[in-house]
């Protein structure tokens, strides 16, 4: 029964690789450096390592979000990055009139991102673009966008209110925490308190039989690729937020790979179906702690991609079941495997 | 010709194939001669592309001989299949669509000069190679700018350019309109004239009799019977691709009983043509898929679906559930209009498809048998109103209970079910949403006789409670014992119906196997005598 339970908690046992992966690493952590753990209060603050991770990953958690439904369709967002830019660089440009208040300002940020991703939706949904040139293509263009709002600039900015967005600190922790909690807590109530995860699930994993049974199935593609644009934009406004600046050129580079590798390692498979939000944040603390991991140990950042591409390589063998058939003979037996009947 | 005839250009002899689980041809024996048409037909599962996937090399064979030209050969690949002479045309024509026809016709035998490839011999060629099939177009312009026929043409072209000996075409005319099936009848002809054997795998029956002197059929794996078509009657044939005998056909009475003993007690002695048609389908019809067709449903009733395998019964049932959009005609439901144009619109106006293609069209496999169960009933409540978790559990415990669905829990992927059990799970996901009117698409296949059973002795307990079906079988045995009413469909043709309680068997693969008006064949209307006295 208490198996049964933890099974059900951790999405059918694909979570618990990464669940490990994470602990495996915090453990290195724990014997290499000691500072890593440390945490004090300052003005009624957390500060720390751990605290850094949350806040550096944010980014990432956010993208995973939106990236885990994309995905779930079987489909992928490549243009997560170039949205970050244009929400940070709609939102800079807004801050620099005066009379335009912060909640405006952020909803048009998040405006002009839910458009974008909207834009990816059509061009899967309905035109029958390939999900991965659909998006490249966005990846490109939403730069280029993002270069002309700002004009090619870096737009700095002091605004108070925009400025506390990813500075600022909330019950001790920093806000960012804040948001990607309610950004998830959210999905998940959105999709599992609803029939969208039900649906999101069915059209990625028999798209014909799931329209034949009623499903709206591009609607439900259109909407996933605008909710993973509206993701991209929170995270394009902290981004901006962070550096008190819009660096149109740079902000959200490569990121949008972290999203796509959080997702994957947090157990949502490439093909559509089912996928498991809290695996894709588990996915990106671990690509975060990995990143700081390797700071604090003063791996230098040309060679850093290599131990991160040798982590995901082996929390993705150790999810496929092949592999652990092969390798891990002991585990097959801990498996509880269905019966086929008839 | 005649050397031709004392040693045919093939022979397979005791030919058995065993999947796991299948035997999907069990010994069995194929004759084809030089400068012949040799047709192969059988219904679904029959064996016919095993047959032919064991011949090309796809397959190994697990017994049996094959001879070819004189020689004994086991081809290991298509590759070798057609270095020994066998080309194979499959109904999926295998051209590049972007490539140049020219391009497709000499794909990996390029003439090539220094390591370059020789674009002059290569049209030269190309060229020719069509010329010899009597086909003259620019082959330079890629493959997708041509019509289906023309692309067919090249692929043949394509086929033959390897010096082929037999010509293997896989249902070539399937996706072809009236006259270009008469053009690639010419160019077999033509090709058959020069000495080519020619199998032609169809499931037309005019076709058949049209162009191939000789005919192979089979079924469930088995060779059932090779007759010259010029003394084959048709309704011989139709019933050898049916499953019975010719003996049991012409004493009428046997199958008369047969065809009574219905699945469930509670069909009714009487018809009910007085009650009011709710669902009239008036012109309904789809170029390339079904031609127009009248159909009325009434409450309480189930209306079968028969026809030979590619007769149009699935695309009749796809353009009354939306799946594909209709061209002409419409429907009427309470004497409203109705167009019914995607399956979302027809689940609101109380209609339900249960697919052929349990696997691509029917099963969610990863998610559970439970999520499965109310996806349709969920689909049609919409994204917010989401079915509270306990009442899912009840609805799907209530369906698993009422069909007997075996499952290990009502979480489990209904992926690792049997396949009755995935059939009795999808029915029951319509069941759950309470249609008025009820397709059900080959129910049937691919379960067991058990389960088989089950799912008759459903649909008659859903008739009597005021259901409307729609009853689409290739086991003819199956749509007399549980229709009142027949629709016959013969080459996407709906020919006729069938009503009342002297609905044979019989009946039915006479409709089937009548020639179309006016056309003239060598098969003609067979030898039964014309409505026999009834014993009543």
């Amino acid at each position: 029964m208490t198996r049964k339970g933890l099974r059900f908690r951790l999405d059918g046992g694909r979570t618990i690789w990464p669940v490990l992966g994470l602990i495996a690493l915090l453990v290195l952590n724990l014997i290499f450096s000691e500072r890593f753990f440390h945490l004090e209060i300052l003005d009624g603050r957390l500060y720390g390592t751990l605290v850094d991770v949350l806040n550096q990953g944010s980014k990432v958690m956010l993208l995973a979000v939106g990236m885990t439904l994309v995905i779930a369709t079987g489909g992928v967002d490549l243009s997560v990055g170039s949205v970050m830019a244009i929400s940070g660089a709609v939102g800079a440009v807004l801050v620099a009139r005066r009379e335009i208040p912060f909640p405006a300002l952020v909803a048009g940020a998040l405006s002009a991102a839910v458009l974008m991703g909207l834009a990816n939706g059509v061009l899967v949904a309905l035109a029958g673009v390939q999900p991965i040139v659909a998006t490249l293509i966005f990846m490109v263009l939403g730069r280029g966008v993002a270069m002309l709002i700002t004009g090619g600039q870096i737009i700095t900015f002091e605004d108070r209110a925009f400025v506390f967005l990813a500075n600022g600190h909330f019950l001790g922790l920093p806000l960012t925490a804040a948001i990607v909690a309610l950004v998830f807590a959210g999905t998940a109530l959105l999709t599992r308190r609803t029939a969208v995860g039900l649906f999101i699930e069915a059209t990625g994993d028999n798209e014909t039989a799931s329209r034949l049974c009623g499903v709206n199935t591009r609607m439900v593609k259109v909407l996933v690729y605008g909710f993973s644009g509206f993701c991209a934009g929170v995270a394009g406004l902290i981004a901006a937020s962070n550096i008190k600046a819009a660096d149109s050129s740079r902000v959200g580079e490569m990121m949008e790979l972290d999203a796509i590798f959080a997702v994957v390692v947090g157990g949502t498979a490439l093909t559509g179906g089912r996928f498991t939000l809290v695996g894709s944040i588990v996915g990106a603390l671990l690509i975060q702690v990995l990143t700081t991991t390797m700071y604090n140990l003063g791996v230098p950042p040309a060679i850093a991609p290599v131990p991160k591409a040798a982590l995901i390589i082996v929390v993705c063998l150790l999810q496929s079941e092949q592999f652990r058939r092969h390798f891990v003979r002991r585990r097959q037996t801990a498996r509880p495997t269905v019966p086929e009947t008839g | 010709m005649g050397r031709d005839m004392s040693e045919p250009l093939l022979r397979m002899r005791g030919v058995s194939k065993t999947f796991p689980g299948v035997r999907a041809l069990s010994s069995v024996d194929l004759t084809v001669r030089a400068g012949e048409i040799h047709a192969l037909m059988g219904e679904n599962g029959a064996g016919k592309s095993t047959l032919v996937k064991v011949l090309t090399g796809v397959y190994p064979k697990d017994d049996g001989k094959i001879y070819f030209a004189g020689e004994t050969i086991a081809p290991a690949s298509p590759r070798e299949a057609e270095s020994a002479g066998i080309s194979t045309v499959y109904q999926e024509i295998n051209l590049i669509p972007r490539l140049s026809v020219a391009e497709n016709i000499l794909l990996g035998r390029q003439p090539a000069r220094f390591g370059f490839l020789n674009w002059k011999a290569i049209h030269r060629k190309a060229e020719r190679a069509l010329e010899r099939i009597g086909l003259r177009i620019d082959v330079r312009r890629e493959a997708a700018a041509y019509s289906v026929a023309i692309q067919q043409m090249a692929a043949i072209a394509r086929a033959l350019d390897v010096e082929a000996k037999l010509l293997i075409l896989d249902e070539p005319t399937s996706s072809l309109d009236e006259r270009e099936v008469e053009d690639l009848f010419d160019v077999m002809r033509r090709l058959r004239d020069r000495g080519l054997a020619i199998l032609f795998i169809t499931h037309f029956l005019d076709q058949v009799y049209e162009i191939a002197s000789r005919v192979t059929v089979l079924r469930n794996g088995e060779r059932v019977g090779e007759c010259e078509t010029a003394n084959l009657p048709r309704l011989e044939l139709v019933a050898k691709m049916l499953g019975k005998d010719r003996a049991e056909l012409e004493s009428g009475g046997e199958l008369r009983t047969a065809g009574t003993k219905r699945a469930a007690p509670g069909v009714p002695a009487d018809s009910e043509p007085t009650r009011e048609a709710f669902f009239q389908v008036r012109g309904l019809g789809r170029r390339g898929g079904v031609e127009p067709f009248d159909l009325d449903m009434r409450e309480g009733e189930i209306v079968g679906l028969a026809g030979l395998l590619g007769s149009g019964r699935t695309e009749m049932a796809r353009l009354l559930f939306g799946v594909d959009a209709a061209d002409t005609g419409q429907c009427l439901l309470d004497g409203k209009r109705f167009a019914p144009s995607s399956p979302r619109k027809a689940i609101d106006r109380g209609l339900a498809f249960c697919s052929e293609d349990r696997k691509t069209e029917g099963l969610v496999p990863d998610l559970s048998v439970r999520e499965n169960l109310i996806l349709a009933l969920q689909a049609s409540r919409g994204p917010l109103r989401l079915l509270p978790r306990k009442e899912q559990m009840e609805i799907a415990g209530r369906y698993i209970r009422a069909l007997d669905i075996r499952t290990p829990s009502l979480e489990t992927p209904i992926g690792n079910l049997s396949g009755g059990n995935q059939q009795k799970a999808l029915l029951a996901r319509w069941l759950a949403i309470q249609p008025r009117l009820m397709i059900l698409d080959e129910p049937t296949r691919g379960i067991d006789v058990g389960a088989k059973a089950e799912i008759e002795k459903l649909v008659q307990s859903l008739r009597e409670r005021g259901m409307s079906i729609l009853f689409i079988s290739s086991e003819l045995e199956e749509v007399v014992r549980n229709c009142r009413r027949i629709a016959v469909l013969r080459d996407r043709k709906k020919i006729g119906e069938l009503t009342g309680p002297d609905i044979d068997e019989r009946k039915v693969m006479r409709m089937i196997a009548e020639t179309n008006e006016g056309r003239d064949s060598r098969g003609g209307v067979p030898a039964v005598p014309n409505d026999p006295p009834r014993e009543e």
